[in-house]
């Protein structure tokens, strides 16, 4: 364990840290971790969109490079399927929640399994996490999955978790049959 | 411009265009039958030119790569002198998969189930003992990998064709060799495939995506969220594709190629600056401006940097060089289905800072990701699913701008020069 005695505690079921780790710069628990990407799966999955947006800290970002791409892979260099900055992630959640948003309207059903919770490492803006995951997507009698894994680097921020930046790796040879990645993995 | 289209369209029941009353239809049954699907198969995809891919994708001697091209799994690869090939990917011995990686540099290729090899010219190269086989084995080439009938390129972007007795690729791409130019001429280095590859899938038949790749009409429906993001990215949009002006055009170029060319309010890596990227891609993209200027005149300048051009070349190749430059082909596993591979496309001379700037505007429109495409894909595949219902509701209708001299980009004229030549060549082979 990372930070034996170290505790936390839900507080109006929102997941609030102690006090010693509001106050360290050391890694976030595992565990605290693994929760808080239960609880984004949960807000995705609901569609809670407000919600999830409110999880990113200002100025993160959330990439998805092309199915099969190296974790280090550069969207300054490469093509990807989703490369946003803060602005345009909002963006996307904007964008997401109107009903002109067609692949998503009527809103697509889904479901995201997480597991393989990893601290990997301190990295210089918080805590990076890895950890595997199965989203299932369906919508006029067609269901699609996509898997593979997500790298994290989320940081205390006010008694909470804020994410910096959020990466999905998708495990696969192509985006075949799913052909879109219209929701957020 | 010039090509002949006969008045009627007798030949196929899937296409009817009646000029005098400026109509056009298209049979719904032409996107889910499997017989037309066949028909296209034989009509089209095995004798048109059909792209593999571009010279940079294999830059250097020896660099190989696989994809499958109209239907047929394909090595396109420089041999050791830099010479370009492109083989089907099967052993000439029983037809197992020769090369299983998807790119890499190689002297040579190796079967792995009886380990024939071959050099990367496809020559056989095994060392097999005397009295296993008659001493001239494989003089007649049975033994080497099969060549693809033709294979040539116009500008670094490499075609192949099924047909030994086709036609001349520069003959065949006619007027488009004109707009793979203005496309091209953007810089004087040469142009190069971005690392990265959109391979995707739409549940839709083929030439859904044909059409909807330069369908100026269905923009501002489709695509409002999308021009609710550029609002907040490049302020105010007034007239914002130049529709009602002769900047906003379709152009038939011929052998069913066309294209829809226009204004647009994007920011445009060459070269339409907008406030997001910074003073230092502003004079980057200047100096750009004012060497096409000097090199092409500012009436060519202008078309280069500031018009955007989304071309079809016949049958499945998209070249879209709009917010950034894109190239796309597809194909059809079944009639409503199609895989899709996509890819980036830059000048090679382009600064880090700019290329960033490309990539970043890539995303915010095209692809699986993008704040479009996905809507694009869900239209499609509404249309596909809708066509179930053909026997009663038949006809497609793609009418619009027919009575116009000069058709704008939101008309249907592109996309009836493209109907045009899918019915030529289909009533050809419907007739033999």
């Amino acid at each position: 364990m990372l930070l034996a005695g170290l505790e936390s505690t839900h507080v109006a079921g929102r997941r609030v840290m102690s006090a010693a780790l509001r106050q360290s710069r050391i890694a976030l628990p595992r565990a605290d971790c693994e929760d808080f990407l239960y609880e984004e799966a949960a807000m995705l999955d609901e569609w809670r969109l407000d919600d999830w947006i409110a999880l990113f800290a200002k100025g993160a970002i959330y990439e998805v490079p092309a199915a099969g791409a190296a974790d280090d892979v550069n969207p300054a260099s490469a093509l990807f399927y989703i490369a946003d900055d803060y602005h345009r992630l909002c963006q996307r959640v904007e964008r997401l929640k109107k009903d002109a948003a067609h692949s998503e309207f009527p809103r697509s059903d889904g479901l995201r399994l997480i597991s393989n919770v990893r601290i990997l490492g301190n990295a210089e803006t918080g805590t990076s996490v890895g950890c595997a995951f199965v989203t299932y997507r369906s919508k006029n009698d067609v269901t699609d999955i996509y898997f593979g894994h997500h790298r994290y680097v989320l940081q205390p921020a006010d008694g909470a978790i804020r994410i910096v930046s959020k990466r999905t790796l998708l495990d696969m040879s192509s985006l075949r049959p799913q052909g879109r990645v219209s929701i957020i993995l | 411009m010039g090509y002949e289209t006969p008045r009627s369209n007798a030949g196929t029941p899937w296409v009817r265009e009646d000029r005098d009353n400026h109509r056009f239809k298209v049979a719904r049954r032409a996107f889910i039958d499997k017989d037309v699907l066949e028909l296209e198969r034989r009509a089209i995809f095995d004798c048109c030119w059909i792209y593999v891919g571009h010279e940079s994708e294999i830059p250097n001697a020896n660099d190989f790569l696989t994809r499958s091209v109209a239907g047929r799994d394909i090595v396109f690869n420089r041999d050791r002198a830099g010479n370009v090939h492109a083989f089907f990917n099967i052993c000439p011995h029983r037809g197992a998969t020769v090369v299983r990686e998807r790119r890499g540099n190689a002297l040579g290729f190796q079967c792995f189930y009886h380990g024939w090899a071959f050099s990367n010219t496809g020559t056989f190269a095994t060392r097999i003992a005397n009295g296993n086989y008659p001493d001239d084995f494989g003089k007649d080439k049975c033994t080497d990998l099969t060549a693809v009938p033709r294979l040539e390129n116009y500008r670094g972007l490499y075609f192949l064709n099924l047909d030994r007795d086709a036609i001349s690729l520069t003959d065949y791409l006619a007027d488009a060799k004109r707009y793979i130019d203005v496309v091209m001429d953007q810089t004087e280095a040469s142009m190069e495939i971005v690392g990265g590859t959109q391979e995707y899938s739409i549940r839709a038949n083929w030439k859904l995506l044909v059409e909807n790749s330069f369908d100026g009409y269905h923009a501002a429906t489709t695509h409002s969220t999308y021009f609710d993001y550029l609002t907040s990215t490049v302020g105010s949009m007034t007239q914002p594709f130049g529709n009602g002006t002769n900047q906003s055009r379709a152009v038939d170029l011929g052998n069913g190629h066309a294209l829809v060319e226009y204004p647009a309010p994007w920011g445009r890596p060459i070269a339409q600056w907008i406030p997001a990227w910074g003073d230092a891609v502003k004079a980057e993209l200047d100096s750009k401006f004012a060497r096409l200027a000097k090199l092409y005149g500012e009436d060519r300048a202008h078309q280069i940097a500031h018009l955007n051009r989304n071309i079809v070349i016949f049958p499945n190749l998209v070249i879209n060089d709009i917010m950034a430059l894109t190239v796309r082909t597809f194909y059809p596993d079944e009639p409503g289905f199609m895989t899709v591979n996509a890819w980036a496309m830059a000048p090679k001379d382009e600064s880090a800072d700019l290329r960033k700037w490309r990539l970043y505007n890539f995303l915010e429109f095209l692809g699986p990701g993008g704040f479009a495409t996905p809507d694009d894909v869900e239209a499609l595949e509404s249309c596909q699913r809708s066509y179930r219902n053909h026997e009663q509701a038949g006809w497609n209708d793609i009418s619009k701008g027919m009575m116009k001299a000069a058709p704008a980009t939101d008309d249907e004229e592109q996309m009836r020069c493209f109907w045009r030549g899918w019915n030529r060549r289909m009533s050809q082979a419907v007739a033999s």
